[in-house]
């Protein structure tokens, strides 16, 4: 290429990357690479409304296509907006490259003007990161951060750039064509002994279950699973992130099982003799009390690229450590098929027995507006949630067939990641339906993205669950604070004067409007069809309230730190 | 159990921070540590002891191979292998008990290595045991000031970290 600058050897990493959307925010310390950005060929640029939207965006592009989602944002605090998005990506492996802008090499240590330690506070909620000091280490730097941020367990890895170094000249410039990195190399191919210890686990179970979770969520992996299931008679329970990487409309698919699994899932674990787990990691929202998970179980196989993830919290028999489709093709050619008819009965009755339910009194409950939305798009969506109640109901209610159709903040579970997640989708599928199911809790914390939304033609489509409340939180304290609701009422308190209620604020109505998008309105189980349908036929972004009961919870629940036995069914 | 645990790293600036990070971050214990730039510059061998039963052990483990930067894990203790500290550590010395501490350094095989009217500094190389031994026959006589390095160590025999 020859000669060029930190701003343009940043800008041909993006193209040789491929990289087709750049979600970022700009300010003094990353202004030379905002110089090179809008020059023509270069990947589109989308400006955010806040550094943490930009994060999320990368993050909700990233689960929906399986690239590497890409933000750049400035120093000091916009470097520190971005830290919610990067811990968000990290805990769920979301592969995302983020750059920030530095202030000069000869200022760092100084407390300069909008410095903060990026590498410093970025360590514990990163895959890895960089401080390019010189502009001759920026290629190789950039090589790398894109491959550990996409290859072995995805993660996100900031790039911390200088602004001496985006305007310093690399002579004869080139970017890498390989990467080599003597101190990272993931396993990808499970070992030959491993996989054959795995085929007679199975082989000697009498009640084996998959669990699957976000390391198999991708298109190839699902059809051997399946295959896998149907060959040996296994039937599957899934982790929330794991939504999709199983079809729900399979015989054999018991759903999502932890705290608000199905009442079946869990059973389904505690009464299995063999787990086969598959790029999930016995999370403590999975598990519950560890002495009392999955107490009939001979044999775990644990699955997984990350050799960190096994036996962490639950001691595991056969550990595989590997590529999650590499290794379940090798384990499909040596597994012999098996019979279990006694179990998969067991399991098929326990969903007929222990169904998901709510009430059905004339109200309007939040699991209704989800199953109509479900209905009204006939599944095919991209479903993005915000974190609460209305995540949980969603992960319970709608039935999930394809890998990256639900995109959600499971492990740091952050509020105001839903809107601008599903932004970053619609920009990778303008054709697809893309909703956000949101609470007027969560939605308020990103809300300032419509903008964003609207100025780059993205319509995104929110359907606000309205409980007045912040309902997850409300329903611990009803649960077990003895119903002393905290700071969790989002009413305005009632007029001084006169004593008299107040209207809900914001009206999400008039706000979309103000934005220049679409608000729409229902009260009624009536008005919700017709709301959904012409909130999914508006060539516009909108926000869709639906006023739904205040003191509903999201049942079943086994209570945190508890095991199966004190699993509340909610209804009976 | 007490663990020696020797780990090989990428010389770069910050590497120390991402270990000592991680160990604080997520809760282990970090007894002593010590660094040194190995033969090559551009590698340098971190020797951290920790403690914890089996399966804290293999979780700190399993950790620092995650890390990037590190290029080889090994719990040398789970082998036969040879450990050294060094202690540097200033005695009050008055004429009466010169004598008495020399023979207590010569029995010792350590050094003295700074002598004055009123002090010598001894230095000790050797285990741990020994050199909490050397230091509590030394107390009596009023130690001024102790520096001591973290534990180094490396497996017996040809066996070795390769890069």
């Amino acid at each position: 290429m020859g000669n060029a600058t930190g701003a343009e050897i940043l800008m041909d990493a993006f193209l040789q990357e491929k990289v087709e959307v750049i979600f970022g925010f700009p300010g003094g310390a990353i202004l030379d690479v905002f110089d090179v950005m809008n020059r023509p060929g270069m990947p589109r640029f989308i400006l955010t409304r806040h550094e943490q939207g930009a994060g999320h965006m990368a993050d909700g592009y990233a689960r929906a296509t399986g690239k590497v989602g890409v933000c750049v944002v400035t120093s000091g605090p916009g470097a520190t907006n971005l830290a919610t998005a990067v811990a968000t990506a990290y805990m769920d492996s979301i592969p995302m490259v983020a750059i920030t802008g530095q202030v000069v090499t000869s200022a760092i240590g100084n407390d300069a003007f909008q410095e903060v330690d990026v590498v410093g506070y970025t360590r514990p909620i990163s895959k890895h990161n960089y401080l390019v000091r010189s502009v001759e280490d920026l290629p190789r730097i950039l090589k790398e951060a894109f491959y550990i941020a996409k290859t072995g367990r995805p993660g996100p890895v900031v790039v911390d750039l200088p602004k001496d170094v985006q305007r310093a000249v690399l002579e004869n410039y080139r970017y890498p064509k390989s990467v080599s990195i003597r101190s990272y190399k993931p396993t990808t191919d499970g070992n030959p002994l491993a996989i054959r210890r795995a085929a007679e686990a199975i082989k000697r179970s009498r009640r084996p279950l998959l669990y699957v979770g976000g390391g198999a969520l991708y298109e190839g992996c699902q059809k051997l699973l399946v295959e896998l299931a149907e060959k040996c008679q296994i039937p599957c329970v899934t982790t929330l992130l794991g939504l999709g990487a199983f079809p729900e409309d399979h015989p054999y698919a018991m759903e999502m099982l932890g705290m608000h699994g199905t009442q079946y899932a869990n059973y389904a674990m505690h009464n299995c003799d063999c787990i086969i787990a598959v790029g999930a990691r016995f999370d403590d929202r999975v598990t519950g009390k560890l002495s009392e998970f999955a107490p009939n179980r001979q044999d775990i196989i644990h699955i997984d690229i990350d050799p960190s993830s096994i036996s962490k919290s639950i001691p595991v028999t056969v550990p595989v450590v590997g590529d999650a489709s590499r290794i379940l093709k090798k384990l499909l050619e040596i597994v012999e098929p098996a019979v279990h008819e006694e179990w998969v009965n067991q399991c098929q009755q326990w969903k007929k027995s222990h169904p998901l339910k709510y009430r059905n009194d004339g109200k309007l409950y939040p699991q209704f507006v989800i199953e109509e939305l479900y209905k009204a798009t006939g599944g095919d969506a991209i479903v993005v949630t915000e974190v609460g109640q209305h995540q949980m109901w969603t992960a319970q209610f709608w039935k999930f067939t394809k890998p990256r159709t639900f995109l959600s903040s499971g492990g740091l579970g952050t509020m105001g990641y839903g809107f601008p997640a599903a932004i970053g989708a619609k920009v990778a599928f303008p054709h697809k339906h893309v909703v956000v199911i949101a609470g007027d809790g969560s939605i308020q914390m990103n809300m300032q993205e419509m903008t964003t939304a609207m100025n780059e033609n993205l319509p995104v489509k929110v359907a606000i669950l309205n409980n007045s409340c912040l309902g997850m939180v409300r329903q611990w304290q009803d649960m077990f604070y003895q119903k002393n609701y905290s700071g969790t009422c989002l009413l305005p308190p009632p007029d001084a004067k006169t004593g008299e209620p107040q209207a809900y604020r914001p009206d999400f109505v008039k706000l979309a409007e103000a934005f220049g998008a679409v608000g729409l309105r229902a009260r009624t189980m009536e008005e919700v069809r017709p709301t959904l349908e012409a909130m999914l036929a508006c060539d516009k972004p909108v926000f869709a309230e639906f006023i739904v009961e205040t003191e509903e919870n999201v049942f079943p629940m086994i209570p945190a730190g508890g095991g199966v036995q004190q699993m509340l069914g909610g209804l009976v | 159990m007490r663990h020696v645990i020797s780990v090989l790293v990428e010389n770069h600036f910050g590497v120390l921070t991402r270990i000592a990070g991680m160990f604080s971050s997520r809760g282990f214990n970090i007894d002593s540590l010590a660094v040194g730039e190995t033969t090559d510059p551009t590698i340098s061998r971190i020797t951290i002891v920790s403690h914890g039963d089996d399966s804290v052990i293999e979780q700190i483990v399993k950790q620092l191979r995650k890390l990037v930067d590190v290029i080889r894990v090994q719990d040398i203790t789970k082998e036969s292998h040879i450990e050294r500290e060094l202690v540097l550590a200033k005695v009050k010395c008055a004429k009466e008990t010169r004598a008495e501490i020399m023979q207590m350094v010569s029995i010792f095989r350590a050094r003295i290595v700074d002598v004055s009217s009123e002090s010598l500094v001894i230095e000790l190389v050797g285990t741990q045991d020994r050199i909490r031994a050397l230091l509590e026959l030394l107390d009596p006589y009023g130690i001024l000031e102790v520096a001591k390095t973290g534990a180094i160590g490396l497996a017996r025999g040809p066996q070795h970290l390769k890069v």
